[in-house]
């Protein structure tokens, strides 16, 4: 059984490989706010309030373009929608957890976070605090992206622009499937996902980010059935 | 107000990470659904990655020839042999930027 303190540090060690994407890409975002002319309070209270890395960019890039709030603010739950996903994997391990907690542990689920403890609890289902994990991996991911956001929205983009460093954030995620790529299950769940989300890329709020995982779920559940 | 909409993109977005972790118990999802949710990560994170390499910050497809697409694929291929995050994140970065300082320039 291994204490709070160990899993909550195996949580951080697991997250930290991220941070090599992570961090870049909060200094860009950062920057991109200040850019684009927004105050620099308000581009760090959305690290803060929103903490949703590309969907910040988003509903500062469609405010900047001149759409409404409405939109902008739909925009962001659209993309974020994709964490009700998360919450449904996640809600068998943090079933004992009182209600308070269960509210506060929320606030740090984010996508890396998701899949790294994800990973970590189907091996361990056993122990008694899991959830210490989840904290591990979502503080650590809190932290950077203050402190990368805080960065870029201080000192500017001084990562350079023709790094191109916003590709290391398909990198990252890929880091996470390519193992799933030994399963031809979820090779063709994966391969749906990915076409439909370039099909629907055009679709209004960005919603190819929550249409393409409902159909490639949709084919997941066929392929059970397939499988019978 | 700015500040309005953040809040209130804020609240939407806490909203979704904690529906079902707290709203939500686990008997309330059938036999069927949990093994359906065993998909989640193949099923979500794609829509992150196949845009992120084959659409441009302008919203248009790439050629065929984008650096990106090798990067991706030793990436791929780094990945799954080393099952290393920095590895296969570093792959793909020094691929792409071989190809776009060296190979392209």
């Amino acid at each position: 059984m291994l204490t709070k303190k160990q899993l909550f540090t195996r949580g951080m060690l697991d997250i930290s490989p991220h941070m090599l994407s992570v961090i870049p890409f909060g200094i860009i975002c950062g920057a991109i706010g200040v850019e684009l002319g927004f105050h620099p309070y308000l581009v760090y209270a959305m690290s803060f309030i929103i903490f949703g890395g590309a969907s910040q960019i988003v509903f500062l890039q469609l405010l900047s373009g001149g759409a409404s709030s409405l939109v902008a603010v739909a925009s962001v739950g659209i993309i974020n929608s994709r964490h009700l996903l998360y919450g449904a994997v996640l809600s068998e391990y943090l079933e004992k957890l009182s209600f308070i907690k269960k509210l506060l542990i929320s606030y740090v689920v984010v996508d890396q976070g998701f899949a790294e403890s994800n990973k970590f609890f189907k091996k361990n289902r056993s122990e008694e605090f899991l959830h210490y994990h989840l904290i591990g991996t979502g503080c650590t991911m809190w932290v950077c992206w203050q402190i990368a956001t805080l960065s870029g929205i201080v000192l500017g983009s001084f990562v350079p622009e023709e790094l191109g460093l916003k590709f290391a954030i398909p990198l990252t995620f890929i880091a996470i499937v390519v193992q799933d790529l030994k399963k031809l299950d979820h090779v063709i769940v994966m391969i749906t996902c990915g076409l439909s989300s370039l099909l629907f890329f055009d679709a209004p709020f960005k919603s190819y980010i929550i249409i393409s995982p409902i159909i490639a779920l949709f084919i997941a559940a066929l392929l059970l059935r397939l499988k019978k | 107000m700015t500040l309005t909409s953040i809040i209130f993109a804020g609240i939407l977005t806490y909203l979704t990470r904690m529906t079902m972790i707290a709203l939500i118990s686990r008997d309330m999802l059938g036999d069927k659904i949990k093994a359906v949710l065993e998909y989640v990560p193949s099923a979500v994170f794609p829509a992150i990655i196949f845009p992120g390499i084959f659409i441009n910050d302008f919203g248009a497809f790439i050629e065929m020839n984008d650096p990106k697409i090798f990067g991706a694929l030793v990436a791929v291929i780094v990945g799954y042999f080393s099952k290393n995050i920095i590895a296969t994140i570093l792959a793909g970065l020094v691929s792409y930027w071989f190809l776009i300082f060296v190979v392209f320039n």
